[in-house]
């Protein structure tokens, strides 16, 4: 798949201070999470690939274009949902949607009927005709992204969109992105500092600390790397179970023994708990096989896999040393 | 595809010409502004004046009426006439350009919306020329429009060779109407853009006006000199004017016309600057 954003070299100084410095990364997901804590320069990406800062260093490229270069290029083909509250209060949602869409091009009619679509697919259908300043702060959030996808962008970029919603708006609002994701018609990047949110939408993820890039993570192939892993609880088992398991072309070891049994466990049958690192050739039902053999019992088995917490905890101890 | 249809889709249509899509912005601020009943009943107000010197002319060259009288003409259509309709039609036009300027940026501003608009295909320059052409439209619908018609009128009553001597007053009321519009206009997107509430952008409009003239005339008092009227914008105003009409006038032959037209392109200048400096999707906090 063509890159969707390129950054190469990308440094931004704003006020006399630099806020973005060396930004070099090639991200193509079809959802992708901009990570980091606040103060990182997330926001402060995304409004330099939209040509609100100048790039003080290197360059960027949107879907192949060059942000130096062509700017207007890259905005027909973005819509871009902001974090902060912005509207036009004394407009109409579908009026607002309809300025917006114009805006980006279409014509008036077309961009009249954009709306219409726009305020329906995020649920503001029956709200439409109502004035933006008597909305609530989800509803705002909807309106927001009915003006970022009315004129249908290649690329979808939302600023923090789940900001102030509640657990219900904040489900609808997370269902919307994972549909438009899955629509295959446009590509999302998602900036947060809630994890939860990329992790539930995102299959890339670029993580900033302090302006700089400390991190890039293909959440799908950590995921698939990450079943390698299993734990296994056990009553029972044995120095010899675990080279049993080792002969299974995996690698195996005890991590805990002799914690708190069950009232009236037998001893040789205590709880146990192993670590696997399962090589290519490794099968469970062989797992269950050796098990019954050496009279262990098998209490829990866990695919175990780094979070996007852990993946993010991660890189911000990786970079604490970063001047 | 019909609205119950829920999902997203691209957009595969046709697309507005870029060069027309400044008009949009004046187009929902057309509506706006006159969605206010009592900016529309001012705007209708404004043409009373130039539909009374129209039927004045028409009565001017009436000769049943003339001869009831037993005159030639009530009055004489010259410059003076002119110049006086440019004065009456110039103050109605900055009570209106103080009733529709400031709420043409400061709600944007107000609401963060700016961002918006720019993350489109869409420019800081056509954004500021669509509400300047709200104001330029609104302005030379009751300035040099029904001035230049009152010259047609005149010309039609008395005979096409009275235009072609006078055609330096059609001139002159386009250029005069001109200059007042782009003060106007540029005045009240720079206040707008600088103060967030409306009402506050019109009274600091008036404010330049009455307080500049009040204080240039308090400096031309206490310091014995005329350099004072150079902050008076209605002097300014008025000093070109009266060149561009050939009148005179004791209050503004005070400043040089020369002086007069350099301060109004340093005003001018100087709102292009504030503009360029607060209309911006986001400002950047210096520290």
């Amino acid at each position: 798949m063509p890159p969707i954003i390129e950054l190469e070299g990308l440094g931004v100084t704003l006020g006399g201070r630099k806020i973005l410095e060396g930004l070099n990364c090639s991200l193509s997901g079809r959802a992708i999470g901009l990570l980091g804590p606040n103060g990182a320069g997330k926001s402060t990406l995304i409004n330099t690939l939209l040509g609100f800062y100048p790039a003080t260093a290197g360059t960027a490229r949107v879907l192949g274009r060059n942000i130096r270069t062509e700017i207007k290029q890259i905005r027909a083909l973005a819509g871009y949902m902001p974090e902060s509250e912005c509207f036009i209060a004394q407009m109409t949602a579908v009026s607002f949607v309809r300025l917006m869409a114009e805006l980006s091009g279409l014509p008036s009619e077309a961009a009249l009927e954009r709306a219409h679509e726009a305020l329906f697919y995020v649920g503001l259908g029956e709200a439409r005709y109502r004035l933006l300043g008597t909305y609530s702060l989800g509803m705002k959030q909807l309106a927001k992204l009915a003006q970022a996808i009315a004129h249908g962008p290649r690329l979808l970029i939302l600023d923090e969109p789940t900001n102030g919603l509640d657990p219900p708006a904040r489900q609808r609002m997370i269902r919307l992105i994972r549909e438009m994701r899955d629509s295959r018609d446009l590509h999302i990047l998602l900036c947060s500092h809630l994890l939860r949110d990329v992790e539930e939408t995102c299959e890339e993820v670029l993580i900033l600390k302090d302006g700089h890039q400390v991190h890039y993570a293909n959440l799908e192939e950590e995921r698939r790397a990450n079943r390698r892993f299993l734990e296994l609880e056990t009553l029972g088992g044995d120095g010899a179970f675990a080279e049993a398991v080792e002969g299974l072309d995996c690698e195996c070891a005890i991590t805990a023994s002799g914690f708190s049994a069950p009232a009236g466990s037998h001893t040789d049958r205590s709880p146990r708990r192993f670590k696997m690192v399962l090589g290519q050739d490794f099968a469970l039902q062989d797992l269950y096989r050796l098990a019954e053999e050496h009279g262990v019992q098998i209490r829990r088995l866990n695919y175990r896999r780094d979070s996007l917490e852990d993946i993010f905890l991660k890189a911000m101890e990786n970079s604490n040393g970063r001047p | 595809m019909a609205v119950h249809k829920r999902s997203y889709h691209s957009y595969a249509g046709e697309f507005s010409p870029a060069w027309s899509r400044f008009l949009i912005v004046s187009r929902y601020a057309y509506q706006r502004a006159l969605s206010s009943r009592f900016i529309v009943v001012y705007f209708a107000i404004c043409f009373f004046y130039p539909l009374g010197c129209a039927l004045a002319l028409y009565m001017n060259h009436n000769q049943r009426l003339l001869a009831i009288f037993n005159l030639s003409s009530f009055f004489s259509v010259d410059a003076t006439f002119f110049y006086h309709f440019m004065n009456v039609q110039g103050v109605l036009a900055f009570v209106l350009t103080a009733l529709v300027g400031p709420g043409l940026v400061s709600p944007d501003l107000a609401n963060h919306a700016l961002p918006l608009y720019f993350c489109r295909p869409f420019s800081r320059v056509e954004y500021v020329l669509g509400k300047l052409f709200v104001l330029v439209l609104m302005l030379s619908l009751v300035t040099w429009i029904p001035g230049e018609i009152l010259v047609l009128i005149q010309s039609s009553l008395v005979g096409a060779s009275w235009i072609w001597s006078n055609l330096w007053m059609a001139a002159s009321i386009f250029l005069g109407s001109a200059i007042e519009i782009l003060v106007f206009s540029l005045l009240a997107l720079a206040l707008s853009a600088w103060i967030k509430r409306k009402t506050a952008a019109g009274a600091a409009l008036l404010g330049v006006f009455f307080f500049g003239a009040g204080f240039g005339q308090a400096i031309n008092a206490v310091l014995r000199t005329k350099n004072g009227s150079l902050i008076d914008l209605g002097s300014l105003l008025a000093r070109i004017e009266i060149q561009l009409f050939h009148q005179y006038s004791r209050r503004a032959a005070a400043v040089p016309a020369d002086w007069a037209w350099l301060v109004l392109l340093a005003i001018g200048a100087f709102c292009l600057l504030l503009l360029e400096k607060k209309v911006r999707a986001y400002e950047v906090v210096r520290g």
